[in-house]
């Protein structure tokens, strides 16, 4: 059921980013060095290479896994990035989060994770300013019925990219552009959108809380 | 090899890492180890976690090593690469906030000279503003 459950997510997100890769490489042209939708389908495809191997470890071995694999696979700022994040919630992970607050305690181990390695915080039109705010919802999502808190985060996940599109980055290859990268969506930020939205569809009628 | 501060240089472009490394050697000859890598695991553009964990290796002395990267990605993946290192290892590497070309070529010229990995750090950490 465990492995089931696995197999879905990463074939749920691996698929997500699979679908959009253009898209976030359009969006990297614009404000980056154009290379993050094939840098992210690079890594996604080396974790449903490894997807067999990947669902028959325990949990924290399984996520330690994915970020070894990003790191070692995406090429660009992106893998030790989303790879710091799988590997900082790799090392609190003890059994699969039942409730929206171990879940949000997960995600918030793989956020610090994040923040250290990218030394950077929200606000800076980073994937952090879809991460954190999704994190947020997730711990305030205790009260609300499955589907509801699903639908919650998707919509989270959504406006917290959008909102990446006035703000002037401040980290990463497009604080080169300072002014010039208003108006835009972080590719980042719409990543870890994707990648939200992709669990929230792997959870949907799953029963999880 | 002696028993100086090593060089690796990482750049997304594989041309320009050689090509640094080559204007490195001219200066300094084989009084200092010197390792290049740049391009991703598929060999376009990007870095490789894994081959600068090798190339760092393969200049590794105790007297340490002094990373010089290009852009973004090349940081953090050069500061994950030394994360993965031995631990007795990781505190002997230094990821230098300097232009690569520019502060490889100072940096180099600190280590022949039998400079420390603080002393090369900071001499090429001076051509940052």
């Amino acid at each position: 059921m465990e492995a089931e459950m696995l197999g879905k997510l990463i074939d749920q997100v691996s698929g997500a980013i699979r679908d959009n890769a253009d898209d976030l490489t359009k969006l990297d042209q614009a404000i980056g060095d154009g290379d993050h939708g094939l840098n992210m389908k690079r890594g996604f495809d080396a974790v449903t290479e490894a997807r067999e191997e990947i669902i028959g470890l325990a949990p924290a071995a399984a996520l330690q896994k994915i970020g070894m694999t990003l790191v070692m696979k995406v090429g660009g700022a992106s893998g030790p990035l989303y790879g710091s994040l799988f590997l900082g919630m790799s090392k609190v992970m003890t059994e699969p989060p039942r409730t929206a607050g171990a879940a949000a305690d997960l995600l918030g181990a793989g956020i610090d994770a994040v923040m250290s390695r990218g030394k950077s915080t929200t606000g800076e039109k980073t994937m952090l300013d879809v991460l954190v705010p999704v994190r947020q919802a997730l711990a305030e999502a205790s009260g609300l019925e499955t589907k509801d808190a699903l639908e919650k985060l998707r919509a989270v996940a959504r406006d917290s990219a959008e909102a990446t599109i006035p703000m002037q980055a401040t980290k990463g290859r497009a604080s080169f552009l300072g002014e010039r990268s208003i108006g835009h969506m972080d590719p980042g930020a719409r990543s870890s959108a994707l990648m939200v939205t992709a669990v929230c569809d792997a959870l949907e009628g799953e029963g999880a809380r | 090899m002696s028993g100086n501060v090593g060089i690796v240089i990482v750049s997304h472009s594989k041309l320009v890492a050689d090509g640094t490394a080559d204007m490195v050697r001219e200066m300094v000859g084989d009084e200092v180890a010197v390792a290049a890598c740049g391009g991703n695991p598929d060999g376009g553009l990007g870095t490789d976690v894994a081959a600068i964990q090798a190339a760092i290796d393969s200049v590794y002395s105790p007297a340490g090593v002094a990373v010089l990267v290009d852009l973004g990605g090349a940081e953090t993946n050069s500061e994950m690469a030394v994360e993965f290192l031995d631990e007795d290892r990781r505190a002997r590497i230094a990821v230098l906030n300097a232009p690569i070309v520019e502060g490889a070529v100072m940096a180099a010229t600190e280590a022949a000279g039998g400079g420390s990995l603080d002393e090369v750090r900071a001499t090429a950490e001076e051509l940052s503003p």
